[in-house]
């Protein structure tokens, strides 16, 4: 019998932070991933993670403003304090376990400046901060006494008398069915860029968490605020960390004019990420674009510099476009990014379903509002999910198993994924499927959105939901399907992508990220308060939460 | 332009689970990568194909495989690159690890062998308040290692690994090194002790391969060959492999070339009988195939300047 104190699911920063935590506090922990852990989407973030410090002059207050006025004041003010206020302790743990930041001249944690922040608070390693921190993770992992299930894809959690007890799972390998009892899950399943087509995103990013979450009752918080990032790569839409930007890269339109100081005068392309992307929008439609993208220079900043500090992207730049970054500009253009809402929790990742934490991406507490700041995403993992693994370790020593019946459990969902294989073929395929999806949600619920827009997505989606019932997977094997595993996250993606969109529909104003035509003003009278959208047997139900605010009163936002 | 792509597959639970090529004709442009095209192929073409990927920018480790032969990652590799006017791409599972299913390999060996080197840092004493401190040079000169994905693609291709898969191997060595050379790390010298045993840094043979295979500049050779150094500063020379590297500077500044034959007598001891009938089989299997050493060694003719070079690095008595 497979049993925890605590079982987490999903093995990158939040998850692997969150999973420590619970060992060091006596739970019997695992870990639960459909990817080996040092294959999750954390390594991809290139840019580093916010913090400020007190001996390098900074104070939290000042990273806090910055993250509230980010967030077009949506995000909660109580939890923004709190992660702004232990980030520096978090920062430096990292650095105890072993994760080899960039230095100053005094040996000291050197800092690079991001996006719609007043002061360089980055810390990094080199452009790969994400994957530096994720191994290190991993090697405290293997340290621990955490078991960890790798490869294995978690499909439904098990619920009993409204209480989540555990998840049941297939190994992808053998693809067998288990059920893995726990006491508390904390959900850590990352973002659902794959929801649009092109993302940033790997293609293991497909919001599994949130939907299952979803399905399991509960609430999804802010899901109409996604990012688009102003630099990402047209076609495959891989990314170009803002990193760059924060060295001192250009954003040029096709005269070669530093298009932002018209939209953003002291900022300029440091101004928060919103606000760049629809700058490029604006001047892409007007014609001052070069094949659909704007241009980002990196030439001047020297080839010391970008082969020390930004070598990854020279390397994309060579292996992905076939061009030189020291040499020639690179085309950017925005491109769906980042998920700023998802399952809602409160500062102990503690959701309103007993059993049920989530922490990282896939988690809301909120603190990016309507708008992430660039780095502060790793930050949000390693805070929340430190304090996720702290309380449900605390919580299980106080609970007892409930007996379950394993076999009927397993039963019913081998039978279910075995319905799945045993489609015959109809013309159909998953992959296009997804791509009409990604294609739909990109259209409409992109940098900028309008009613008649996002009610063509909303249809798109309920007709992809009812062909999603009857497609076929090719594979019919149990061994390594990833055919099947296709299957299974389009179905979660559909959930997630019908949440963005009837909370997109419901917001009838622009704030953030959520930038809309037919509404192009914030309006603090009616919307400053958050979207929440709950799966019932009706299809999803609205309700609304409000918007902590502490000591920075709304005002308007100018970079 | 068209491209043929041919897949060497594996399906565990066929009738006769034995490997077959599939062959695919796909379109291709300047820009496409390999995995682009399995990605292709697997969506709109074959579901059945199984492989893994992600992340789709060489960072993530997941899509190494040999790709004409190589190791490399797919999703690194544009098909422009090696097959220039089109014709045809010949894909297949890494080596050195066993097959699960098509381009799906087993890499349970490959994380024991990672966990097998302790890889985590263990500093001394308390914790500082702040921050460790740290040159930037090493920390930049880490990064270089720290840079590695687990990718496997060095395993895969390694030359030792082929015969004796209880090597280390150049990730896990190269995983090491990122301790060893960790300025915080307090463990130098005994991660060096285990390191220097059997199946560590001294059964590598500078082959090179993990070198050239290695997708992120890790060079995992260079960084056993340092090992060794501090292995032998840190006074670990009575090891095997390193009375093999004395023994080899002695024979090379005597004749300026490696005596072959002499190498192992002179680093195992000529009354370790046992030792010595082992070579045996090695000495046969390079007899047939034609690579056995000459018996009568002969001096380089300008012997004299390599002995002047050795004098030269020698440190002075
Ligand atoms: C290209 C890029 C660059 C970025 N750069 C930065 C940056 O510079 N700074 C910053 O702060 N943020 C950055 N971000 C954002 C940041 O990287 C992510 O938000 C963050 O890493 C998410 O971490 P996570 O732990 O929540 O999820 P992930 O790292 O995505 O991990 C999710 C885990 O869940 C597992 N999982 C998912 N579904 C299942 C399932 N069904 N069953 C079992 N396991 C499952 C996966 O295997 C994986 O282990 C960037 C993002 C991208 C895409
Ligand atoms: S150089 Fe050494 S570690 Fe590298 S591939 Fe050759 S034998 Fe293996
Ligand atoms: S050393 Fe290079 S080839 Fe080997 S696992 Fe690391 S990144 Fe891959
Ligand atoms: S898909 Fe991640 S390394 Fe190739």
């Amino acid at each position: 019998m497979l049993e925890h104190d605590v079982l987490v699911v999903g093995a990158g920063l939040a998850g692997m932070r969150a999973a420590l935590a619970a060992t060091e506090m006596g739970a019997n922990t695992g870990i639960i991933s459909k990817v080996y852990p040092v294959r999750s989407h954390s390594n991809a973030a290139q840019g580093g993670i916010n913090a400020a410090l007190v001996d390098r002059g900074d104070a939290w207050e000042e990273h806090a403003y910055d993250t509230v006025k980010g967030s077009d004041y949506l995000g909660d003010q109580d939890s923004i304090e709190l992660m702004c206020q232990v980030a520096g302790e978090e920062l430096i743990s990292l650095e105890h376990m072993g994760v080899i930041f960039n230095r100053d001249d005094e040996g000291r944690l050197g800092t690079r400046a991001f996006g719609g922040q007043r002061r360089a608070r980055t810390f990094f390693v080199a452009d790969f901060t994400g994957q530096a921190i994720l191994h290190v993770l991993y090697e405290q992992l293997l340290k621990s006494e955490i078991t960890s299930y790798e490869e294995w894809f978690v499909t439904s959690l098990v619920m009993q008398e409204g209480k989540c007890c555990g998840v049941l799972a297939m190994e992808i390998r053998t693809g067998r069915v288990y059920l893995i009892k726990a006491k508390t899950v904390i959900l850590c399943t990352g973002g659902l860029g794959r929801v649009f087509e092109p993302s940033t995103n790997a293609l293991i990013v497909t919001g599994d968490g949130i939907a299952l979450a979803y399905r399991a009752g509960v609430p999804l918080m802010d899901m109409e605020m996604v990012q688009y990032h102003p630099t990402t790569l047209k076609g495959s839409g891989v990314l170009i960390t803002e990193g760059a930007r924060g060295e001192g890269a250009y954003l040029l339109n096709k005269d070669g004019e530093r298009f932002m100081e018209r939209y953003a005068p002291s900022m300029m392309e440091l101004a928060s990420r919103d606000v760049v992307s629809r700058s490029e929008t604006i001047e892409i439609a007007e014609g001052n674009g070069i094949n659909g993208s704007v241009l980002l220079d990196c030439r001047h900043l020297g080839e010391q510099l970008i082969k020390e500090k930004l070598s990854q992207i020279y390397d994309i730049g060579l292996d992905l476009l076939g061009i030189d970054i020291t040499q020639e500009p690179i085309p950017v253009q925005p491109g769906m990014h980042y998920q700023m809402g998802g399952i809602k929790t409160d500062v102990d990742g503690l959701t309103s379903v007993p059993g049920i934490y989530a922490a990282g991406e896939c988690a809301c507490v909120s603190v990016h509002g309507g708008n992430r700041l660039g780095a502060n995403s790793l930050l949000d993992t390693v805070v929340f999910g430190h304090r996720a693994g702290n309380h449900a370790a605390e919580v299980s020593k106080g609970t007892t198993q409930e007996p379950l019946d394993v076999e009927e459990l397993v039963g019913q969902e081998e039978k279910r994924l075995a319905e799945i294989l045993s489609r015959d073929a109809n013309g159909d395929r998953v992959a296009r499927i997804r791509l009409d999806m990604g294609t739909a949600m990109n259209a409409h619920l992109g940098v900028y959105r309008d009613q008649n827009g996002m009610k063509e997505a909303l249809d798109t989606i309920q007709q992809l939901k009812e062909r999603y019932t009857t497609v076929p997977v090719e594979d019919k094997g149990r061994t390594f399907n990833t055919d099947m595993v296709f299957d299974l996250e389009l179905g979660l993606m559909l959930d997630c992508a019908e949440a963005i969109a009837v909370s997109a529909l419901e917001r009838k104003e622009s704030r953030g990220a959520h930038s809309r035509t037919d509404f192009p003003e914030r309006n603090d009278a009616d919307w400053l308060k958050h979207i929440l959208v709950t799966s019932t047997p009706e299809g999803p139900k609205i309700s609304y939460s409000p918007v902590v605010i502490t000591q920075w009163t709304p005002e308007e936002r100018k970079y | 332009m068209d491209l043929a792509v041919k897949v060497r597959r594996y399906d565990p639970e066929a009738k006769e689970p034995i490997p077959y090529w599939s062959e695919y004709k796909v379109e291709v442009d300047e820009y496409t990568t390999v995995l682009d095209t399995l990605i292709n192929i697997r969506e709109d073409i074959d579901g059945t194909l199984s492989l893994r990927c992600s992340c789709r920018s060489a960072i993530c480790g997941s899509c190494s495989m040999r790709v004409n032969g190589h190791a490399q990652l797919a999703c690194k590799t544009r098909v422009s690159e090696i097959a220039p006017d089109g014709g045809s791409v010949t894909i297949e599972p890494m080596g050195n690890m066993e097959v699960i299913k098509d381009l799906v390999v087993d890499m349970t060996p490959f994380w024991d062998k990672v966990k097998a080197v302790d890889p985590w840092l263990q500093p001394e004493g308390p914790e500082p308040e702040g921050e460790y401190l740290a040159p930037n040079e090493d920390m930049l000169h880490l990064a270089g290692v720290m840079g590695c994905i687990l990718c496997g693609a060095c395993v895969s291709d390694c030359t030792v690994l082929e015969v004796d898969s209880n090597f280390l191997g150049p990730a896990a060595l190269a995983k090491a090194y990122r301790f060893v050379a960790d300025p915080r790390d307090s463990q130098e010298k005994p991660r060096l002790d285990s390191l220097r045993q059997y199946s560590g840094i001294w059964d590598c043979t500078r082959c090179m391969e993990c070198v050239q295979v290695c997708p992120k500049g890790v060079a995992p050779m260079d960084r056993i060959m340092v090992m060794r150094d501090l292995a032998m500063n840190a006074g670990f020379d009575k090891e095997i492999g390193a009375r093999h590297t004395d023994a080899f500077v002695e024979l090379v500044s005597h004749s300026g070339r490696l005596d072959e034959l002499k190498l192992p007598v002179k680093t195992v001891g000529m009354f370790n009988i046992r030792a010595m009938q082992s070579f045996a089989p090695v000495g046969l299997r390079a007899l047939v195939r034609g690579k056995m050493p000459p018996i009568f060694h002969k001096m380089l003719p300008n012997v004299e300047n390599v002995r002047r070079i050795f004098r030269k690095l020698e440190p002075k008595k």
